[in-house]
């Protein structure tokens, strides 16, 4: 039997589950659409990498990232709940040793960390512009009819770049749409997008950050080889994606869920069986005060298992003393 | 008569106090909220910072309680803020509300026009009775403040995370229903006592941040998503540059007389800020100084979006990071009210600090120290 350790990242737009054995060998990925249904997804993802695995395995520990780090914690029990920016940090450390700077951008929000010494020095993470994330791309790839696999290759073909304004994604677009009708090339257009892209990511996040090599390039914008290629030219040093670049914020998890377990704590994993449990959310609206919060319940087969939502903590509390009046 | 102030953090317990002394009717406005944040977002300027749109909601909220004077504090006009009192009458008037504002500026040599001021705020014009009530409200403040201090300390240390702030909202609380010093006094030290006497864990670690920034987003819990109980409850234990006790004693009492106990501080932010440029950027310069150099591990900045002078203090952050070797993080406020975002950055802070501690504690075991 193999021991093995459980990364969950629940993100805005996917959801990525990966099963790393001991000797951190990837034993099985899966990268799933989020679509609004973070626990669907979740249990999706766990039935898709029990289908992967050949051999009996053990999990020792699980891990919990993303924005959905505690609902997806609440339904497949986790040992450790971290945010994304430690856990693509330790990720990223694991691939290349000594790693000073990382380049994460995913469907919605991207981030820059710097490290130093094998730590975290500094980050910064942006939530608000959208220029900058995966989602704008998806959408200017689906306008103008192309793959988004193959929208950075497009790039690479470009030899007279356009000049696109990066700042706001409706700048951008408007922009694109000008200098499409004034004839100017498909790729020569795309290339001019992903410059920008870059352009807005490095101003944004990085302003007066020392970014210093190597430079890690991570998160499912990473598989476009456009962007890295305009990351190259803007930095004048190479920047390495890593194999497993979509699926990083799970792999950390799965590190932390590791060191975990070394400590020699036993995991709360509630085991492969919950992709058959009936997980309903409902939610109800607190008129105790004027807040007026939105406060989710999470029901597992019509048992109240968690809350949260509230500010005062009445109601997550709640359930707490509740499960120790039945100890 | 019936007068209500806007809300700043615990400053409300010191002008009802002041309020009652002095015999003025006074209504307390309902505790900030999401109605608050919306009535105040929907008749004030889109552009306009934070502070103002909540203090337009705090006053319509009272006036539907039926408030019709409005005490407002100045600060004779280094930012924004000081043209708070002239656009919030001119918002309300447009609304249909005719009110008095009453400006209760620190008087900068005009001691006719403050007096004026005064006088007709309490309807009195003996100064025994003022300057009784104004000690008394004063003296609040401190009280307030040393048990915001208190609660810095403990909630990083308390046993069962959470029984801080049981104790501290139940003092919101009471507070309303309470009248004059005494019983606000009394309520306090209650609290106080109370929350001394919260069981403390001997093995947690403990980090020190330094809140620096706006005065009004660093003391307002609503608005800066209640930075202290999340990182208190993270175990940090806080510092804030700028509190009300301090301004006061400040503006209004050390001011006209040319002293000043911020002297250590613009020195600290000499080297990177030889002026006052508005607002509070050379404070938060100069407390951002002053915490690297007594060994805090971290200092987070808060301001509202759009505000001039921290914007310009953020752009110095950076060199001090640099120059002191002290982790920065920047909050930038607004109408949000979601904080999953603050929380991740927050949490994303809090393990950099941890980890740089321990690296740091490895070093010097490592070196022999």
């Amino acid at each position: 039997m193999k021991n093995c350790y459980l990364g969950i990242d629940v993100g805005s737009v996917s959801t990525n589950v990966v099963l790393m054995d001991e000797n951190k060998e990837i034993l099985g990925k899966v990268y799933t659409k989020t679509q609004g249904k973070p626990i669907d997804a979740v249990k999706r993802g766990l039935q898709e990498i029990q289908t992967q695995i050949t051999e009996e395995i053990k999990v020792k520990g699980v891990g919990t990232t993303g924005s959905g780090r505690h609902l997806a914690s609440m339904i497949v029990g986790a040992d450790v709940i971290k945010n994304e920016i430690t856990a693509h940090g330790i990720a990223a450390l694991n691939f290349v040793d000594g790693v000073r700077t990382i380049f994460e951008i995913g469907g919605q929000d991207s981030k820059i960390i710097l490290l130093k010494n094998g730590i975290i020095s500094d980050f910064a993470m942006n939530t608000v512009c959208a220029a900058g994330t995966g989602s704008f791309l998806d959408r200017q790839a689906a306008r103008l009819d192309i793959p988004i696999h193959e929208f950075g290759q497009k790039a690479l073909s470009s030899k007279n770049p356009v000049r696109i304004a990066g700042r706001c994604a409706v700048f951008a677009e408007s922009d694109m749409i000008h200098k499409q009708q004034l004839g100017h090339n498909q790729e020569d257009i795309i290339k001019g997008l992903c410059d920008a892209l870059v352009r807005n990511f490095l101003n944004n996040l990085g302003k007066g950050k020392d970014l210093v090599g190597p430079v890690v390039f991570q998160g499912g914008v990473a598989a476009n080889v456009g962007i890295k290629k305009s990351f190259e030219e803007a930095l004048g040093c190479e920047v390495l994606v890593p194999p497993h670049h979509e699926v990083m914020g799970a792999i950390g998890c799965c590190l932390l869920a590791q060191e975990h377990a070394a400590k020699n704590k036993s995991t709360v994993f509630k085991g492969f069986d919950i992709v058959h449990s009936g997980y309903q959310v409902k939610g109800f609206e607190c008129e105790d005060c004027s807040n007026v919060c939105e406060v989710i319940e999470i029901m597992k087969d019509g048992q109240l298992t968690a809350r949260w939502g509230d500010k005062c903590g009445k109601w997550s509390n709640n359930i707490e003393k509740d499960k120790e009046k039945l100890a | 008569m019936k007068v209500t102030f806007p809300h700043m953090g615990n400053q409300y317990m010191a002008t009802k106090v002041l309020l009652d002394e002095l015999n003025v009717e006074n209504i307390l406005p309902p505790e900030c909220s999401k109605d608050t944040l919306e009535i105040g977002t929907k008749y004030s300027p889109e552009s306009i910072c934070l502070p103002l749109k909540i203090n337009i909601g705090n006053y319509i909220e009272s006036i539907r309680q039926g408030a019709d004077t409005i005490l407002i504090s100045g600060s004779c006009g280094p930012c924004r803020f000081g043209y708070y009192s002239i656009q919030q009458k001119e918002i309300l008037s447009e609304l249909g509300h005719d009110l008095n504002f009453i400006l209760f500026d620190p008087p900068q040599g005009d001691y006719k026009t403050f007096l004026g001021r005064i006088f007709q705020l309490t309807g009195t014009k003996n100064p025994y009775k003022i300057i009784r009530a104004l000690a008394k409200g004063t003296k609040i403040l401190y009280q307030i403040d040393a048990l915001d201090d208190l609660a810095y300390y403990k909630r990083p240390r308390q046993k069962q995370i959470g029984e801080v702030d049981f104790y501290l909202e139940k003092l919101h609380k009471e507070i309303r229903n309470a009248k004059g010093y005494h019983e606000v006094s009394q309520l306090i030290q209650k609290t106080r006592d109370q929350v001394m006497t919260i069981e403390e864990d001997p093995n947690k670690e403990i980090i020190k941040v330094g809140i620096v920034g706006e005065i009004y987003t660093i003391i307002e819990p609503f608005v800066n998503l209640n930075v202290e109980r999340k990182l208190g409850e993270m175990g940090v234990e806080i510092e804030k540059s700028l509190k009300v006790s301090r301004w006061l004693t400040e503006h209004l009492y050390l001011h006209p007389l040319g002293i000043t106990l911020e002297k250590e501080i613009t020195e600290a932010a000499k080297p990177y800020m030889k002026t006052m440029i508005g607002g509070h950027a050379r404070e938060t310069i100069g407390y951002s100084v002053k915490f690297a150099k007594e060994g805090f591990d971290g200092i987070i900045q808060i301001y509202p979006f759009t505000c001039m002078p921290e914007i310009v203090a953020q752009s110095i952050m950076p060199t001090i990071e640099k120059d002191f070797d002290i982790p920065y993080l920047c909050f930038i406020v607004d109408e949000l009210t979601g904080d999953a975002g603050y929380t991740t950055r927050l949490e994303a802070f809090v393990d950099l600090l941890k980890r740089r501690r321990e690296m740091k504690r490895d070093e010097k075991l490592l070196s022999g120290y």
